[in-house]
């Protein structure tokens, strides 16, 4: 390692992958009860396996946030992290915090408020944690050098632990509710998180590229001024039928629209900086990780975003399956595909070992890209028959279900594809025997 | 199926200069050659993007209700816009005057300009003011109809643009350096095309 506290990255590397296996298999479960309603109803009520599989996804992205920085902020501030111990005591309290929870929700104890069901002590630990995560980043970063991606990938951290809190405010009002509630989901999702995805990308463009740093420093301030600019006022197409006033229609529908822009940058980005580059990074999967966030980003963010953004064509297909094609493959692209790509990047250096099995990787890559891309049409083909028969035609709402069966099913064997690829992703980056003992790193210069 | 590499790739180290030469090409590409920082650029294209959609949704909204359109614009008053443009633009060319005076090295004199552009932003935002206060008296709110919602967002949003302005002529005058009286001056120069494009579609079209 060129700094030993880069090591404690692995802790949360691992804290991630480990919950993104439970992600997938509360996931298989949910798509599971989608065929057969009644499966494990008694035990496991729909909303809670629901619950786990969406807070487990922004769990152990937020992990691979923490664990991405705790590795890239030493090298870029050409220090040692402010101090590993509470580090590594950060890590085992968020774990404990995510346990609680899980066990909480098994049993029933949740807020019941979407994405921010964790009980009042819960978030009380979340800000303790992340407190104890900026205080130790921030002090690292004042010691060290300060580069375009120290400073925007820190500024995004600091905007998603402030945005958190308004997490705490829960009015009676349904509709100031659910207003201050896109304060968190939407601005951490297509604002501040946009921040920390452009920040890793540039990392891992510089790393892996060559480019020089002052080109990747200037595309990353135009993708982040991109980003708040359009995504801000953005949050105004979920303020189209919640009871605040109409001009939202307009604001939500251009602004949001222009949400598509800071990812068609990212696309055209990564693409360049690799053609640009002179560097042939022996890391390909990693590479491939990267390109493909950017790719599949801007399909899942951007294009499937704008497909039911603007008011008029939100006002037939709010809430039907189009939404949940459009989470599953934006957060696939945006934010899982970089945590993967800074984890494949990472894991080498961290274990001491060389990138080896990249084919299983790629073969991950392909496999698990395919299947939500796959799943992704099957929502969507549903969404739009949904959208038809339920909100042009006017049958109701079950009955609209029993006609997409066809389609959960295709959704649900999507899924199990999916967690194979997992398994085959998690297995390169973890299992796979090496090939060959390591040899020394400075043996052999770089090409 | 695994791939045999020499050795962990040591990219930990920055990349020696020569390795991907970086041209003038590379750094801003055609922003390089606009006056003034090259991110302002940016902004201005996003900001012209966003009030060309605002315009166009009001010209799409007019073609649905025409005639209600026609009714609420009657309403506006077309002397009081048409002063406020002569204002704005006059502003702007006072700003004119501002870079034209950095670019000689006088700084006094280019503040001076600026202190002009400001106060006739200012008047700008003053005869706003007296024209939403009117609309307001006559029970006019953006609640009233698509058109009413369309015109307070759209010249709203303009007059914020005008606010962002002043405060960023007040920082330039304090540094300044030609390329940063560029970059001010080049926003508040946006802000008078973006009223010369709003002011026939929303208060003259008819």
């Amino acid at each position: 390692m060129k700094y030993q506290s880069q090591k404690v990255a692995l802790y949360y590397i691992y804290g991630a992958l480990a919950l993104f296996v439970a992600q997938i298999l509360f996931g298989i479960v949910a798509g599971t009860v989608y065929v057969f309603p009644n499966f494990l109803s008694e035990v496991l009520p729909f909303n809670v396996i629901r619950m786990i599989h969406t807070n487990a996804l922004i769990v152990w992205l937020l992990m691979g946030y923490f664990g991405a920085t705790y590795y890239l902020l030493p090298e870029e501030c050409e220090t040692e992290l402010h101090s590993p111990k509470l580090a590594i005591i950060q890590f085992w309290l968020f774990m404990a915090a995510a346990a609680a929870a899980v066990v909480g929700y098994i049993l029933g104890y949740h807020e019941g408020r979407e994405f921010l069901e964790q009980p009042l002590y819960i978030k009380v630990g979340i800000v303790a944690v992340a407190l104890m995560f900026l205080y130790n980043t921030t002090l690292t970063l004042l010691k060290g050098r300060k580069t375009a991606i120290t400073n925007v990938l820190m500024l995004g951290l600091w905007l998603v632990a402030l945005l958190f809190l308004f997490a705490f405010y829960n009015p009676d009002n349904l509709s100031v509710d659910k207003m201050y509630w896109w304060y968190v989901v939407h601005l951490w999702v297509e604002g501040v998180w946009e921040l920390i995805m452009a920040s890793i990308l540039a990392f891992l463009m510089i790393k892996m590229t060559g480019v020089d740093r002052e080109v990747i420093e200037k595309w990353l301030y135009v993708m982040v001024s991109l980003t708040l600019f359009s995504g801000i006022l953005g949050t105004g197409h979920h303020y189209y039928w919640i009871g605040t006033p109409g001009y939202w229609q307009w604001v939500g529908s251009i602004f949001s629209t222009l949400e598509i822009v800071p990812f068609f940058a990212m696309v055209v980005f990564c693409f360049y900086m690799v053609w640009k580059g002179g560097r042939d990074h022996p890391n390909k999967a990693a590479l491939l990780w990267a390109l493909g966030c950017s790719v599949m980003a801007f399909f899942g963010g951007g294009v499937w975003g704008f497909m039911h953004t603007l008011s008029s064509v939100n006002y037939y297909s709010h809430g039907t399956q189009v939404t949940a094609a459009h989470g599953h493959l934006a957060f696939y692209g945006a934010y899982v595909m970089l945590n993967l790509a800074i984890f494949t990047y990472a894991l080498p250096y961290l274990r001491g070992r060389e990138p080896y099995n990249q084919q299983l990787n790629m073969w991950g890559f392909w496999i698990l890209t395919s299947a939500m891309s796959f799943m992704t049409f099957t929502l969507t083909f549903a969404g739009v028959v949904q959208t038809h028969l339920q909100r042009v035609l006017g049958m109701n709402y079950m009955e609209v279900q029993d006609q997409i069966a066809l389609f959960y099913w295709m959704r649900l064997g999507s899924g199990l594809v999916a967690g194979v690829g997992v398994i085959l992703i998690i297995w390169s980056l973890l299992v796979a025997p090496r090939k060959a003992p390591v040899k020394r790193r400075m043996a052999q210069p770089a090409e | 199926m695994t791939q045999s590499v020499s050795s962990i790739p040591d990219d930990r180290q920055e990349p020696p200069e020569q390795d991907v030469p970086a041209t003038d090409s590379d750094s801003w590409g055609g922003l390089e050659t606009l006056p003034g920082h090259p991110l302002i650029w940016i902004l201005i294209l996003s900001e012209l993007v966003v009030f060309g959609a605002f315009l166009l949704g009001f010209s799409g909204a007019r073609v649905k209700d025409p005639t209600g359109f026609a009714i609420s614009q009657m309403q506006l008053d077309r002397v009081v816009g048409g002063i406020n443009t002569m204002v704005l633009l006059t502003s702007g060319l006072c700003a004119v005057f501002a870079t034209r005076a950095i670019r000689l090295g006088t700084v006094g004199h280019c503040r001076g300009w600026l202190l002009l552009t400001a106060l006739l932003g200012l008047v700008f935002l003053g005869v706003k003011i007296v024209e939403y206060k009117a609309k307001i008296d006559a029970g006019i709110s953006m609640e009233t109809n698509s058109f009413f919602t369309l015109y307070f967002l759209i010249t709203g949003f303009h007059a914020l643009h005008v606010v962002m302005g002043l405060g960023i002529l007040g920082i330039v005058a304090l540094r300044p350096l030609a390329v940063n009286i560029e970059t001010g001056v080049a926003f508040w120069h946006m802000i008078d095309l973006i009223w010369v494009l709003v002011f026939p579609v929303v208060y003259l079209v008819r």
